[in-house]
């Protein structure tokens, strides 16, 4: 059953979730909601050094939005912030690629498992719901200061 | 209990004119509680807006009784009927509001057209300006034709029109008491179908008693984004999410639901098929 969109790495993710809970210190918090199912997800980065330090969440949502946030925390924690918004938007390219992006694995690593989604444009938000909070957590907490000199 | 249609308007227009918005609760069965009813419904109401049939919910509200409030306190009553008037006959000369509104995108007719019926419509001044809508029309001022062409200003929706009277005169020749007793004994098939199935519960009344066809659950354990995406690779097709309701959605402590509705175009075997899809999604999901 939908063997496409749900790849065992994302089933894994939701039911083990990487980086999960809202941890001290941190520089931002934000909250974001997907206003046309009500999945919800609460952000905090820290940011030292232009490094994304930790990223870590809370929230509830469907299976999708939950994983995607585990797998975006892998891919920006300990990177810095330049890198980790690249990482962001080969992830956004995937989702909105219609399935015609083949994903780069070494870029997207467990991301690539929901090159699936882009042929589901109804859950194109509910994976960019956590990638989303974290970008504007990030250039908030960016403008306040983190960002290298 | 309302859908976002009938009560975002009514907040705009309280933060335009200072009026107070108040509102009854529900109930845990999914029913409008009643208990506050004179309290809220006072002397000082001025419009007394209600559901007849909620579309996440699906129960239907005693409209006569609540009329009769609105009437004992001099207000106006706005009766919204989306989802009655395709499921069940109407009579609104009978049911003693002033005012009662329903679309032809659920009645089996097209978007973009719908009908507002009034007591007295002529009582109001226009909302839209333009062609079609006035009287005497002078660079100094102009008067306003009388309902319907009042409120109806520029070209109207023509072939959406005539798509909606269709769609009134097949269910007419259908007949809406057929209608509603094929609905019923679909809505009480999926109730007593989701009463059995364990794991998932229905938000809303459990019985066909004031009820409408919309049946929104919840399967433990499953987002209901999930269920509705693993429902629809089985060709079944419900909607999920808060449904234009999120305050019935947050009155029940859920995010979302997923929900089924029949309507005369289902079968029985449409039912079993969501049954069987629903222990279909928990036997991947859980």
């Amino acid at each position: 059953m939908t063997e496409s969109l749900y790849q065992e790495i994302i089933l894994d993710h939701y039911k083990h979730p990487h980086h999960k809970g809202l941890r001290d210190p941190y520089d931002v918090e934000v909250h974001h909601v997907n206003p046309t199912c009500g999945d919800e997800v609460t952000v905090r980065v820290k940011v030292v050094d232009g490094v994304v330090e930790d990223v870590s969440y809370d929230g509830h949502g469907c299976s999708i939005s939950q994983a995607a946030t585990s797998v975006m925390t892998d891919l920006v924690i300990g990177k810095a912030v330049e890198e980790a918004l690249v990482t962001h938007e080969a992830f956004l390219e995937l989702m909105q690629s219609r399935g015609t992006v083949e994903p780069d694995e070494d870029v997207l690593e467990d991301g690539i498992a929901f090159a699936g989604v882009s042929k589901y444009p109804a859950r194109v938000k509910c994976a960019l719901l956590g990638w989303m909070a974290w970008k504007d957590a990030t250039a908030q907490a960016v403008a306040m200061g983190g960002a290298p000199a | 209990m309302v859908h976002h249609s009938n009560l975002v308007p009514w907040k705009m227009l309280a933060q335009r004119t200072g009026a107070t918005l108040r509102w009854l609760g529900l109930t845990d069965e999914g029913r409008l509680d009643l208990s506050d009813l004179n309290e809220v419904v006072n002397e000082r109401t001025k419009l007394f807006a209600f559901t007849h049939v909620s579309n996440i919910v699906g129960s239907e509200n005693d409209v006569a009784l609540l009329a009769a409030r609105a009437r004992e306190v001099g207000a106006l009553s706005f009766v919204d009927g989306a989802q009655a008037v395709p499921h069940q006959p109407v009579d609104v000369s009978a049911l003693d509001v002033d005012f009662y509104a329903f679309t032809g995108h659920k009645m089996l007719g097209p978007t973009g057209v719908g009908v507002l019926w009034g007591r007295d419509l002529d009582a109001l001044p226009p909302f839209m300006g333009g062609g079609s809508m006035i009287e005497v029309v002078e660079m100094s001022g102009s008067s306003y034709a009388k309902a319907p062409e009042r409120f109806e200003a520029g070209t109207p929706v023509i072939s959406q029109a005539v798509a909606l009277a269709a769609a009134c005169d097949y269910l007419t020749d259908l007949g809406l008491d057929s209608v509603k007793e094929h609905e019923i004994a679909l809505t009480a098939r999926l109730l007593d179908g989701l009463r059995s199935l364990e794991g998932a519960s229905v938000l809303g009344p459990d019985s066909i008693e004031m009820r409408g066809s919309a049946v929104s659950f919840v399967v433990d354990g499953v987002h209901p984004h999930d269920v509705g995406q693993s429902l629809d690779d089985l060709g079944i097709a419900v909607r999920v999410g808060h449904h234009c309701a999120a305050p019935v959605c947050r009155r029940f402590g859920v995010p979302a639901t997923a929900r089924a509705s029949s309507y005369l175009y289902n079968t029985e075997s449409d039912i079993d098929a969501l049954l069987e899809g629903i222990e279909r999604v928990k036997a991947f999901w859980l």
